[in-house]
């Protein structure tokens, strides 16, 4: 086991790039550190699958360097790196028995007999597959074969890194949950570097110490759970993660004022002249609150009531301000005024110290007042 | 309720039955008759019994050619399986090459049997041929016409040629169905090449490569064009294989009761080898699964 790092690294499938939009995956710097959990989350298409191939070696990057501790393994091959990779759909051996499937990866190193036994038998116990070790792969469920898949990662234990492509894609929602959380206490018990790509963001903050959010090739963002929704460093990330995601709105930002359509909102923090292309001021939907009063107090952003959905725990009032929408998150011990339906004219009120501002995406770090 | 009886319905079926009978039933059932009949000329029969049969079946002639029809669909099978798997296996998996291969592989099996026969008949030639001429000129004696080995030699070279595409395209359509995501498994498992063969490659083509075998066999077993162009089943009897011989029998002894008997055992042959396929076929992959679920 070891740390990764990745040294300037960025891909692209073309043989002569020229611009960045030529890259499926821009450049990158960061090390992960040894024995944390970590996922990549992104759309489909943001080169989170590419990273995870440069980091398996089934893919060599056009610029940079990977390293696992010391030693550079760019130019090696999968052998070579030591790693595990489960796939997104799940891949096991028909014609061998569960035991020989989670047997083979040791089996090809030539561990021996007695050694391969006692791992495989750790494993099966850990996946709840001692029962039927002596069947065979064929037929079996979805689920029960990326669990096979998963142990053949585990099996092992010099690996450097087990790498997660989507891997829970083809498995019942029940069945996800169970799956997810053995993962967690798979992870708790031998202590790999676990690397999860996902699309899924319950299923990258429930797992990741640490969450990379990706976006057209690009890592906008590393960080803890708490820190992609309370601080997110670009727009995107606000409006990828929570649910509803961030409401982001075009804005004039002055000093510690923020304009929007002939309103003044007071800000948290100083900004001084902020200048450049798109400027918006972004805030989750848990920091809006509405003005029941209704009136024309001259206090937040007057919107008009399209849609109210009650989601349990909470309720989320979809409104309209000057043709944006901005969401706000209503808990349920809050009421919500007798008279608030679709179509109505209310006010909506920001925390303002938890507005974000944005320059073309990118936050903007302002003075505290 | 009472159905109203309409018995036009029959008129339906009837397109069928007639089709059926002339096409199959009225033929076999002719040569049943010739088989248990014995005739003199003048479209006079006798009643024969199980005669020609019993004779069929205890004739040197009969024995001999029914062990060379499965000496020969043996090798034929032995050599045009691996070698049939090995083509599909260094076939290219995408680009343009994909295609050109494709059309190169399918060329032979678009080519009638006779003409095969003949391309190959005179490409062997001793006097003209570019193969026998070659040979003879390099100092191999090769004669296909008088020498029984290089007669062999020469069919069974003709129908590699002729029919390993059939099993190394069918072999390629199983390949290529297997996802790339079992191939990069099996690097990280640090597979072998022959245990990616034995684990991934070889049990998703299972099925095709039965059905690559049944072909196979069936369609040399009842080899006829091909060598009778070629060698006409000699020197000698040495490739006369069954359906040649029947020839023989039925056209160039006019012997009919005999040659009768023949075909029906030739079609009994036929029809249990199929079943036997059959049965390994649907059992091969269904019976798997099922006796793991009661298991």
């Amino acid at each position: 086991m070891a740390k990764i790092t990745l040294s300037n690294l960025a891909h692209s499938y073309l043989t002569d790039p020229q611009g960045p939009g030529d890259y499926a995956l821009k450049r990158i710097d960061h090390t992960w550190e040894d024995g944390k959990a970590y996922a990549l989350l992104g759309p489909s298409g943001c080169g989170k699958t590419t990273l995870l191939n440069i980091i398996s070696g089934l893919l060599t990057p056009s610029e940079g360097r990977v390293l696992f501790g010391e030693r550079d393994i760019t130019r090696l091959s999968t052998e070579e790196r030591n790693i595990a990779q489960v796939f997104q759909f799940p891949v096991v051996y028909d014609t061998m028995t569960l035991f020989d499937n989670l047997a083979f990866p040791l089996r090809n190193r030539g561990v021996a007999k007695a050694r391969v036994r006692e791992r495989v038998e750790t494993v099966a116990r850990m996946l709840d597959l001692t029962g039927s070790m002596k069947r065979k792969a064929r037929g079996l469920t979805a689920d029960a074969k990326q669990k096979i898949s998963l142990g053949r990662g585990m099996v092992r234990e010099d690996v450097a890194a087990i790498l997660f492509d989507e891997p829970l894609t083809a498995i019942d929602p029940q069945l996800k949950w169970e799956l997810r959380t053995q993962l967690k206490s798979l992870h708790r018990t031998f202590g790999h570097t676990m690397i999860y790509v996902t699309h899924d963001q319950t299923e990258a903050l429930t797992f990741a110490d640490e969450v990379a959010v990706m976006y057209e090739g690009e890592v906008v963002q590393i960080g803890a759970p708490e820190d992609l929704f309370e601080r997110p460093r670009h727009t995107f990330v606000g409006y990828f993660i929570g649910s509803p995601g961030m409401n982001l709105l075009p804005a004039r930002v002055a000093g510690s004022e923020a304009h929007l359509g002939g309103t003044r909102l007071a800000l948290g923090r100083r900004y001084g002249q902020v200048s450049g292309g798109r400027i918006e001021i972004g805030i989750r939907p848990e920091f809006v609150a509405l003005g029941n009063d209704g009136g024309n107090d001259g206090e937040g952003l007057p919107v008009t009531v399209t849609r109210i959905e009650d989601v349990g725990r909470h309720r989320i009032v979809r409104t309209d301000f000057q043709g944006r929408e901005i969401n706000a998150i209503v808990n349920e011990g809050q009421p919500l005024s007798e008279q608030m339906m679709s179509g109505q004219m209310t006010r909506v009120r920001f925390d303002p110290h938890s507005i974000k501002v944005y320059a073309d995406g990118w936050l903007i770090e302002g003075k505290s007042v | 309720m009472d159905k109203p009886v309409n018995h036009r319905a029959w008129f339906m079926v009837m397109p069928v039955v007639i089709l059926v009978a002339f096409s199959a039933v009225i033929p076999l059932m002719t040569v049943v008759n010739y088989s248990i009949q014995d005739t003199f000329g003048n479209n006079q029969f006798f009643w024969a019994g199980l005669e020609w049969f019993e004779q069929i079946l205890s004739s040197e002639r009969f024995h001999n050619a029914l062990l060379r029809q499965f000496v020969f669909s043996f090798i034929i099978l032995a050599i045009e399986v691996p070698l049939g798997i090995l083509v599909a296996l260094s076939m290219p998996k995408r680009g343009w090459t994909v295609s050109l291969c494709l059309v190169v592989m399918a060329l032979p099996l678009l080519i009638p049997w006779n003409v095969v026969g003949t391309i190959w008949q005179i490409f062997g030639r001793v006097d003209i041929g570019l193969l026998g001429a070659a040979l003879n000129e390099l100092g191999i004696g090769y004669n296909y016409t008088q020498n029984w080995l290089d007669a062999w030699i020469t069919v069974i070279v003709m129908d590699v040629w002729h029919w390993t595409s059939l099993v190394a395209l069918l072999c390629y359509a199983g390949l290529v169905s297997i996802p790339e995501a079992h191939y990069h498994a099996a690097r990280i498992d640090s597979a072998s090449r022959w245990k990616v063969f034995r684990y991934i490659e070889l049990p998703k083509m299972n099925r095709v490569l039965l059905i690559a075998i049944l072909l196979r066999f069936m369609d040399s077993f009842m080899i006829y064009t091909e060598p009778f162009v070629v060698t006409g089943g000699g020197p000698g009897n040495s490739t006369t294989f069954f359906s040649i011989d029947l020839v023989k029998m039925a056209i160039g002894q006019f012997d009919l009761g005999p040659a009768a008997a023949f075909s029906l055992i030739y079609f009994l042959i036929i029809l249990l080898l199929s079943w036997v396929f059959y049965t390994v076929m649907t059992n091969v992959g269904v019976e798997l699964p099922r006796r793991e679920k009661e298991s």
